[in-house]
């Protein structure tokens, strides 16, 4: 049984509809790359799974419970994690206080943790109580990945992790996500960089006008001549072209 | 020229809230040393702004993190000093605690067994005005400004059910007349005001170490910030509202209690006639920012005070409005207001 079934998933935002029936699943270790064009509903499917979206029909099961209906605050407490598109962290808090809110449902000592965080991501950890609304892009990223690890989470979902950064920041994004994959987390990344991210995925799924188009391996995807065409690009490298804003 | 133009830089870097207060507290106290400018009205007008600080503050922090303009706020003040009044007056004095000028103070002890029942009383009316009516528009998805439409309805409501119950004449604490303390500039302070300033110090301290100690107080932050975000992290966005709303309607009823005690009565429309500068404060420190809303309470409470040096006390709101518009005027966003 996979961990993150979706199944039939219809979502939207008030009179629209903008997931007309998608299903994808991530299996246990896996790294899922979701890729589709703009607007195609990326986002709004991931909402839909941390219960910020409301599922109009189909179903969400987490490690086998049905997940569907219940409130974000619920599903992260399940070990589901979210680092949403834009927006992800506190500004006005600082780095710590970013992450104790990050680890808000837990009643033990989460000291060891954070010293961990602050161990992956050193930029965090040489200055922690600078306010998150004063950091660069990439510390930003980093910080709000961070926050969503705290809470040890079995999946963590990651939108556009890599989207308006340098493209040496890319890399260095795209190295700790696999990092983390490595320690046991399995991994449902939504990306623009599409060559990158597949090349280090198990598996990957196109998304197109809110529904689901192909799914593959990452590498076949990858060699797939239309997915090339349509979501790689002519370039090898669409960092630097393809980073919205 | 280089070297002028670092040295700016530098200091605009290096420019924090710290020194903004600085300059306005300081700028106040030279004011009242001016020859044509009373000390005492600044004084007075300090701890005004003391009283107006605490309304504000609580004011400010349900703006931030609920979205939710409380009009009723005023009605909450009114209501946290004539519950002290029912208390001190009805259970209190049946037990036989009638006591009088509590040591250099006007009123005696009942009233300061009174006051925490009664900022509790306000504060368990809050949250339950939320279940009751807040949560259910919230849940429908309505505007802010239905929301402050439904807390101006049960404004009105408080200050009916004040008058119906207590009569519209004026009323006070049982009190005995004490010595007023003078100090030297021809500044006199009654002693209710040195415990109204106290308690306002205390309120602010807590609130303070509250919002950057307690685990609730930055999820509080956090939920101001970003409500999406707060609610992925695990955090129960509806307890931090019901938190919000009893941190802010005690501060509320403190301040209605402290202004009953300053002014010496109580009127129905004690409340009500405070929000001007209530919002004033709240709007010209930046609102969503408690430490916005202690300075600016500082600046209208010492601005509306001083103004009646020469002109009628009855246009101190006119006065706080005044400020508020000009204030917008040039900076919208007010004192401490961050961007976006
Ligand atoms: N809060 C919202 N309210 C209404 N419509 C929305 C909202 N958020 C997104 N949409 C619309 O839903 C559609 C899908 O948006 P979504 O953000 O899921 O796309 P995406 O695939 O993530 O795109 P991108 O690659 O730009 O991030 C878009 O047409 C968008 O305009
Ligand atoms: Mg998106």
């Amino acid at each position: 049984m996979a961990l993150l079934e979706v199944s039939n998933l219809v979502a939207g935002y008030g009179e629209t509809e903008i997931l007309h029936g998608v299903s994808i699943s991530v299996d246990e270790g896996e790294i899922v790359t979701i890729i589709g064009p703009n607007g195609c509903g990326k986002s709004t499917l991931m909402k839909a799974v941390v219960g910020l979206v409301d599922v109009r029909s189909g179903r969400v099961t987490f490690s086998g419970a049905d997940v569907s209906a219940l409130p974000p605050q619920r599903i992260a407490r399940s070990g589901l994690c979210y680092v949403p598109q834009t927006d992800n962290v506190f500004p006005s808090l600082t780095i710590r206080e970013n992450l104790e809110m990050g680890a808000f449902v837990r009643n033990d000592d989460f000291s060891e943790r954070m010293d961990e965080m602050f161990d992956m991501f050193p930029d965090l950890g040489s200055r922690p109580s600078l306010r998150a609304g004063s950091l660069s892009g990439g510390q930003r990223q980093m910080l709000a990945i961070a926050r969503a690890l705290m809470l040890d989470p079995v999946l963590l979902l990651l939108d556009e992790p890599s989207a308006g950064l340098s493209p040496g920041m890319v890399g260095s994004v795209f190295e700790r996500i696999r990092g983390i994959n490595r320690a046991g987390v399995s991994l449902l990344l939504v990306e623009q960089n599409a060559r990158q991210a597949l090349s280090m995925s198990d598996r990957g799924y196109v998304l197109s006008s809110g529904e689901n188009r192909l799914e593959d391996e990452g590498q076949a995807l990858l060699d797939n001549a239309e997915v090339a065409r349509l979501y790689l690009g002519g370039s090898r490298d669409r960092t630097e072209s393809d980073s919205p804003k | 020229m280089t070297a002028l133009r670092t040295a700016i830089r530098r200091i605009s870097l290096s420019w924090t809230a710290w020194h903004t207060t600085a300059i306005i507290v300081f700028g106040a106290f030279a004011l009242g040393l001016l020859p044509f400018v009373k000390m005492g009205l600044v004084v007075n007008g300090a701890i005004l702004g003391a009283i107006i600080a605490v309304g504000a503050i609580g004011l400010t922090l349900i703006y931030g993190i609920l979205n939710f303009a409380n009009i009723a706020h005023g009605d909450y003040m009114t209501m946290g000093a004539y519950l002290t009044l029912f208390i001190v007056g009805g259970a209190l004095s049946a037990l036989g605690m009638e006591a009088q000028g509590f040591g250099p103070f006007t009123f005696g002890y009942p009233t300061l067994i009174a006051l925490p029942i009664a900022v509790a009383l306000v504060a368990a009316g809050a949250i339950a005005l939320d279940v009751a009516i807040y949560r259910r528009l919230r849940d429908r998805g309505v505007s802010a400004v239905v929301l402050a439409m439904a807390s101006l309805g049960v404004a009105i409501a408080l200050r009916g059910l004040v008058q119906i119950v207590w009569s519209g004449d004026a009323q006070h604490l049982p009190r005995q007349s004490k010595p007023v303390f003078h100090l030297p500039m021809d500044v006199r302070v009654p002693p209710d005001a040195i415990f109204v300033a106290l308690v306002a110090l205390a309120l602010v301290s807590a609130v303070y170490l509250t919002l950057t100690r307690a685990k609730m107080g930055k999820a509080m932050r956090a939920t101001a910030d970003n409500p999406q975000l707060a609610l992925v992290s695990g955090i129960d966005t509806q307890r931090v509202i019901w938190w919000t709303w009893g941190m802010g309607a005690a501060l509320a009823a403190t301040a209605g209690i402290l202004l009953a005690v300053f002014q010496a009565q109580m009127l129905p429309s004690m409340g009500w006639r405070f929000l001007i500068p209530l919002f004033a404060a709240a709007i010209l420190g930046g609102i969503g920012s408690p430490y916005g809303a202690l300075v600016g309470a500082f600046v209208i409470g010492v601005a509306s005070e001083v103004s009646t040096q020469w002109i009628n006390p009855s246009y101190k709101p006119a006065v706080a409005f005044g400020i508020l518009i000009v204030m917008l005027l040039a900076r919208p966003r007010g004192i401490f207001g961050s961007s976006g």
